[in-house]
């Protein structure tokens, strides 16, 4: 289901984007993930086809598209989270580092314990602020943790503590919205994963918290590598290194499966794209 | 801006609060009192069962809910005064007891399994048999277990055949409130903790359960209720007993004789011409109610700490 022919992986098509940003990768960047020729089903539902890029390490990288062409999909994917929804499966190969994540010997525990994850919208548990941020910890069972010091560097990280520090028992849910995204993003980064996804953490926030959050992700960028999804072309800009553009196109039979249309260099994509498709949507003319 | 400009507009404002006035006498709106007027009616017609059972259950039972109900012995038939059901209510209450602790384990595994582990396919046949288990009546059940084990020896008419059927009883209330209530919990907050690295199971154990906790505890107060109030799965089962049978000191092997419950007594001796027992059916009846009423205002308060 997972392994397929290793001949074809170079695609033509990427190493021609490649070449054409000669400044955007230099050799020794490192990567984080490379997806080789990724089909991704739900049943029989082709929802993402002929995935080929790479996500370099200690940059943030945007996924960008119009609404159903599987950006959520694919990201998740980068955890194998969608290994819990029925029906789900991939084909091609998905990279982490040099171990293919969908080899059989992964244990997608160990991997989402690397990769963290944050939501389009905010989940807390109904625990208090604190278990929130000690859950990851405790989960992975290190004792030797001062939990204490990680929730208050967690929350600090996330430019939360001041507003929370007299109310750490507070249960996480009583927080305004904006905050209990920064606590989900507390709790993601409280683990010290190596990669932290976020699947449009904004969406349902307000321009101060939008903003705060962005100048976050900014800020955690220099440390983490992040993969955000995100449908505000201005926060594409603001944030992210790399963009990455989706697009979906209906088969024969008239569903609509996603592909990867281009990426590269987030100025390159906005300012001068190499698809039409691409300009049209970043100009926003899309249909 | 000039003043006549203001004018103008507040007068436009003026009139667009006009038209959304209520009209008085429309067609609209003696509709709408109408429909409020009928399905008034109907609410007060739907709770007077409800009134009438609570009050005349009272009137009939108080004065007879004296020390001596709750202490001694169902009296004989011709004994013209005192007795009371004090074995009647130990009986219900072991019975419910044993019900529970094979229902509430078994329940609330399986709900666990149908909500967070099977397949859609799986599940959508586990809930449709749980339904049709909830939908048997209840004097089914009682021959059902009269046939496994009393008919056989098993345990012959006791305690635990008549606990045993309550725990059929049971069951499919339990099973199906418990995964109603795991299947609120949002799907994201489950996603949250498996992408921390936590287990599926870990994650039921740490986040979904507690969440859950609340509804599930109504969903098992509601069926320790209902089986509370049950005669049919009892008459076959547990039968009856004058006498204590129930002996604390040796609780496990009194669980293999038959024994006393309130709806049981109730059944027995509603009908009889004897009114020293009859007035002591209505005052188990009281007691019943009782308790119909208390668990459920015990699963409105849980209900209350409701997270989802
Ligand atoms: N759990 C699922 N089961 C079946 N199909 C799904 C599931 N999740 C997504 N899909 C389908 O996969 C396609 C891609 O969905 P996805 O959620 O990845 O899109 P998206 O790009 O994130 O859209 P949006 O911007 O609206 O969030 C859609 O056609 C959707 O209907
Ligand atoms: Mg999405």
């Amino acid at each position: 289901m997972t392994d397929n022919s290793t001949e074809q992986s170079t695609d033509q098509k990427s190493i021609q984007e490649l070449a054409n940003y000669p400044d955007s990768y230099s050799e020794n960047d490192e990567t984080v993930f490379r997806a080789e020729n990724i089909n991704i089903y739900y049943g029989d539902f082709l929802a993402v086809r002929d995935v080929n890029m790479e996500i370099p390490a200690r940059k943030v990288t945007a996924f960008i598209g119009p609404s159903g062409c599987g950006k959520s999909t694919l990201i998740r994917c980068l955890n194998r989270l969608n290994d819990l929804i029925e029906g789900f499966c991939l084909e091609g190969r998905m990279f982490y580092h040099d171990q293919n994540l969908y080899a059989d010997e992964v244990d997608p525990v160990e991997v989402r314990r690397r990769i963290g994850m944050v939501f389009q919208q905010p989940n807390p548990f109904p625990k208090s602020i604190y278990n929130n941020v000690a859950y990851g910890i405790r989960v992975t069972g290190k004792k030797d943790a001062d939990m204490d010091e990680v929730v208050e560097r967690s929350l600090q990280r996330a430019a939360l503590w001041d507003e929370v520090k007299d109310k750490l028992g507070a249960n996480g849910l009583s927080l305004s919205g904006g905050q209990q995204q920064r606590l989900c993003i507390a709790r993601a980064i409280a683990t010290n994963p190596d990669v932290v996804l976020m699947d449009e953490p904004c969406s349902s926030l307000d321009p101060i918290s939008t903003l705060k959050i962005e100048e976050l992700i900014r800020d955690l960028s220099e440390e983490y590598t992040i993969v955000i999804v995100t449908h505000n072309m201005q926060q594409a800009t603001r944030v992210s290194d790399i963009t990455a553009f989706f697009n979906a196109q209906a088969n024969e039979e008239g569903k609509r499966s996603g592909y990867l249309v281009e990426y590269g260099p987030t100025e390159h994509i906005f300012n001068s794209p190499q698809q039409e498709a691409t300009q049209n949507y970043v100009s926003g003319q899309f249909g | 801006m000039s003043s006549s400009h203001q004018l103008s507009h507040k007068r436009s404002a003026k009139a667009d609060t006009d038209s959304i006035n209520q009209k008085q006498g429309s067609r609209q709106s003696i509709g709408e009192t109408a429909w409020t007027v009928i399905s008034g009616l109907c609410l007060v017609i739907a709770l007077i069962p409800l009134f009438l059972v609570i009050i005349y259950v009272v009137i009939k039972g108080i004065n007879r809910l004296d020390v001596a109900a709750f202490t001694e012995l169902p009296p004989p038939p011709l004994a013209d005064e005192g007795g009371g059901f004090a074995n009647a209510l130990i009986g219900t209450l072991v019975m419910v007891a044993i019900g529970a602790l094979i229902s509430v384990p078994f329940g609330v595994m399986a709900a666990i399994y149908l909500s967070e582990f099977s397949s859609k396919k799986i599940a959508k046949w586990i809930r449709f048999a749980t339904n049709i288990l909830s939908g048997v009546p209840s004097i089914l059940i009682g021959v059902f277990i009269y046939g496994l084990l009393v008919l056989t020896n098993v345990t012959g008419y006791s305690a635990i055949a008549g606990g045993t059927a309550l725990a059929v009883l049971m069951l499919p209330i339990i099973v199906r409130t418990t995964d109603e209530s795991l299947q609120i919990v949002p799907r994201q907050v489950r996603w949250a903790s498996v992408g921390l690295g936590a287990s599926r199971y870990e994650t039921v154990l740490r986040v979904v359960l507690p969440a859950a906790l609340p509804a599930i505890a109504t969903g098992l107060t509601l069926a320790v209720a209902r089986a509370a109030g049950e005669t049919a799965p009892l008459i076959f089962t547990a039968l009856f007993a004058q006498f204590w049978t129930f002996n604390p000191a040796d609780p496990f092997s009194s669980l293999f004789s038959p024994i006393a419950s309130l709806s049981v007594l109730v059944y027995n001796f509603a009908a009889v011409p004897y009114k020293n027992q009859q007035e002591l059916a209505w005052a188990a009846s009281l007691i019943l109610v009782a308790i119909v009423l208390l668990t459920s205002i015990l699963s409105r308060w849980a209900t209350r700490n409701r997270i989802y």
